[in-house]
C-alpha cells in the first residue's frame, strides 16, 4: 500500500506564494496601465460600487455625503441630508414631485444620480425661502390654498418658481405648461395657476425685495 | 437598482476607453435608470458622457443642422432655427414626455430608448424579445398599445418622438468606435425584430454616438409632427406622424410620411407618400394619404383603433405642415 502523499504547507511557504499572486497582480495591473496609456486611453477611474465621498453644492452650501454611485439625488437629499423637503412618489421620473433646479433648470431629483449632480448647483424647495419668510410662489400658494394633501406641492413651487425666474410675466397657457409634468391626484390645478399668476404680480411690486437664497442660511422646516 | 460603478468622462477617447465588459453609456439617464430601477438591465459600470463637452451643441450652417447628441429635447425645442426650418423636429422633441424629463433627456439617448412594450419591460415576463422564452405575449395578451404593422415576431414599439421626424428630414448618426468612425442614415439605423431581436439599433458594443445631422431641406420643404395619446403630458404616443413635405406652390413635391408607433421601429409609408407626391395638398389628399398609410396593416385583438388613430394622425399632420391647419388641441405635449 503506497502511503499517502505528504501534504507540505508551511507559514513561509504559503507567504511567499501569496507575495508571488500580489506581485504578478501588481504587474499585470502595470501593463494594463501600459496598455492604454499606449492607446492614449488612459483616463478617468472608476469610482464604486461601494460608497465613495462626494460633495454636492446645495442651496448655496457645500454639504459632504458618502453614497453609492447607484443613490439617486433624490434618496440622498431626503436620506443622508435629512432635506426631506423633496418628495418621492412614482420614483420613475413621470410626477415630477421630486422636482429640484439643477443649475437653474428643473430636473427630477429621482432620476438624476448623486454622483452625476457633482458640481452643479442643486436648489431644493429648502433653499427657496429665506429662513422663515416664503418665496412668493410659497406665500400665493398658502393664500390661494393650492393644495390639498401636499405630497406634489414642492415639486409643483420648484416649477412655478422657475417659471417666474426665466418669465417674470407668464400667461395662464405658460403657467399650464410649466406644470404640465407635475401630477396632483387631489386636482389642484386652477388654484395652482392662480397662485403662480399672483405671484407673479406681486413680485413684479415687491421685485427689489425679494431675491432668491442662493445662500447662506438654511431653512430647518420638514 | 443593482450596484454599479461610475466613470465620469470628459472626452471622448476616455469614455471609449471605458466602453468594455459590459460598460453602458450614460447621458441624460432618463430611460437607463428606468430599466435599471425596473431590473430589465443591470450594467456592472455606466461611462457617463454627460460632460464631454464636444458632444454638446446646435450649430446650424447652410448644409443642414448638426445636433450634438448632448443637446437636450429642451434646448432643441426653444431653438428659433430649428423652429423655422425643422419645424417637425422641434415639434418632436418640445412635446414629448415632460419639461423635467426634456430638460434632462439628450437626442442621442432618445433615439437610444429601449422599446415599449409591458411584457419587455416587466421583470415577471419571459419573453422572445428578452430571449428568455420563445412567446410574445403581446400577440394574445394585452395589445392595446402594440405595433399595428410588422408586428407577428414581436409587437413592441419604438417611443422615440424625434427619430420620426429625423427619419423623415434624411438626417445620418456619426458613430465613433476605437476602430474610427462611421455614419449611418436615420432609415438603417434601427433593426427590426424580424431581423434581430437582441440589436434594435445598429450601434455596436464600443460604439457612441457622436452626431446627429440633418440635411439642410429644399426650398419649399415644411414638415411637421403630432402626436395623440392618453394623457396631456408626459405619456408616449398612441399614434404619431412626421410629415415633410416639399411644397411646389400647392402641389407637392416629394412627400416623406412616417409614423413612429405604428410597428417595432420608426416607419416611412411609401404609399401614402406615394398618394401626395406631384398632387394638391387638400383634405381628400391627405385623407388618401393616411388611408394608404393603414392599408395591409395587421391589428393585434385590442389595438384595432391604431388604425384610425394613425389615419387621424396622418391626414391632420400633412395638413398642419402644408400649412392649412392649426396644430391640433387634441394632439398631446
Amino acid at each position: 500500500m503506497a502511503d499517502a502523499p505528504k501534504m507540505e504547507f508551511s507559514r513561509r511557504g504559503f507567504l511567499k506564494g501569496a507575495g508571488i499572486t500580489a506581485a504578478s497582480t501588481v504587474i499585470e495591473s502595470a501593463n494594463a496601465l501600459a496598455r492604454d496609456a499606449k492607446d492614449g486611453l488612459s483616463g478617468p477611474q472608476a469610482v464604486g460600487p461601494d460608497a465613495i465621498p462626494i460633495k454636492l453644492r446645495i442651496n448655496g452650501q457645500e454639504h459632504a455625503v458618502t453614497v453609492e454611485p447607484r443613490y439617486t439625488l433624490a434618496q440622498t437629499l431626503r436620506d443622508n441630508l435629512e432635506m426631506t423637503g423633496t418628495k418621492v412618489v412614482c420614483d420613475r421620473g413621470s410626477c415630477s414631485a421630486c422636482t429640484v433646479w439643477i443649475d437653474k433648470t428643473p430636473a427630477l431629483a429621482c432620476m438624476t444620480l448623486a454622483v452625476d449632480a457633482v458640481g452643479r448647483e442643486i436648489t431644493t424647495i429648502e433653499g427657496l425661502s429665506h429662513g422663515e419668510t416664503m418665496h412668493p410662489v410659497q406665500a400665493a400658494f398658502v393664500k390661494h390654498d393650492a393644495m390639498q394633501c401636499g405630497f406634489c406641492t414642492p415639486g409643483m413651487v420648484m416649477s412655478c418658481a422657475a417659471l417666474l425666474e426665466r418669465n417674470p410675466n407668464p400667461k395662464l397657457s405658460d403657467v399650464k405648461h410649466a406644470v404640465s409634468g407635475n401630477l396632483c391626484r387631489c386636482g389642484t390645478y386652477p388654484k395652482v395657476f392662480a397662485a403662480t399668476l399672483d405671484a407673479a404680480q406681486q413680485r413684479g411690486q415687491i421685485a427689489d425685495l425679494v431675491t432668491l437664497n442662493t445662500g447662506t442660511e438654511r431653512y430647518d422646516g420638514a | 437598482m443593482n450596484k454599479f460603478s461610475f466613470v465620469d468622462c470628459k472626452t471622448v477617447d476616455e469614455a471609449l476607453g471605458q466602453l468594455n465588459n459590459g460598460a453602458t453609456v450614460k447621458a441624460g439617464g432618463i430611460d437607463l435608470l428606468d430599466l435599471m430601477k425596473e431590473g430589465i438591465v443591470a450594467p456592472p459600470k455606466l461611462v457617463n458622457i454627460r460632460n464631454v463637452d464636444s458632444l454638446r451643441g446646435i450649430t446650424v450652417s447652410k448644409d443642414g443642422l448638426h445636433l450634438g447628441p448632448l443637446v437636450t429635447l429642451s434646448e432643441i425645442a426653444a431653438h428659433p432655427d430649428i423652429q423655422r426650418t425643422y419645424s417637425g423636429l422641434s415639434d418632436a422633441a418640445g412635446h414629448a414626455a415632460t419639461p423635467q424629463v426634456r430638460n434632462m433627456a439628450t437626442v442621442g439617448g432618445n433615439i437610444m430608448q429601449r422599446p415599449r412594450c409591458w411584457y419587455f419591460r416587466s421583470t415577471d415576463f419571459d419573453c422572445r424579445k428578452k430571449g428568455t422564452s420563445d412567446v410574445c405575449h403581446a400577440l394574445t395578451g394585452e395589445n392595446q398599445y402594440h405595433a399595428v404593422i410588422n408586428n407577428s415576431t414581436c409587437a413592441m414599439v419604438h417611443p422615440s418622438s424625434t427619430a420620426v421626424p429625423l427619419l423623415g428630414m434624411n438626417a445620418t448618426v456619426e458613430l465613433t468606435s476605437k476602430r474610427g468612425k462611421r455614419t449611418v442614415a436615420m432609415s438603417d439605423f434601427y433593426v427590426p425584430p424580424e431581423k434581430s431581436l437582441i440589436n434594435e439599433t445598429v450601434v455596436q458594443p464600443g460604439e457612441l454616438i457622436t452626431g446627429i445631422f440633418v440635411p439642410a431641406p429644399e426650398p419649399g420643404t415644411r414638415s411637421a409632427y403630432q402626436k395623440y395619446g392618453e394623457k396631456e403630458s408626459f405619456d408616449w404616443p398612441i399614434a404619431d406622424a412626421g410629415i415633410v413635405l416639399v411644397m411646389d406652390g400647392n402641389r407637392c413635391r416629394k412627400a416623406a410620411v412616417v409614423m413612429g408607433v405604428a410597428a417595432p421601429t420608426p416607419i416611412r409609408s411609401a404609399a401614402a407618400e406615394a398618394v401626395l407626391t406631384g398632387k394638391t395638398i387638400d383634405e381628400a389628399t391627405a385623407r388618401a394619404a393616411a388611408k394608404a398609410a393603414m392599408q395591409g396593416a395587421t391589428p393585434l385583438s385590442q389595438n384595432g383603433y391604431k388604425t384610425q388613430l394613425f389615419q387621424t394622425a396622418i391626414y391632420r399632420t400633412v395638413l398642419l405642415a402644408a400649412g392649412q391647419m392649426q396644430r391640433d388641441p387634441s394632439a398631446i405635449g
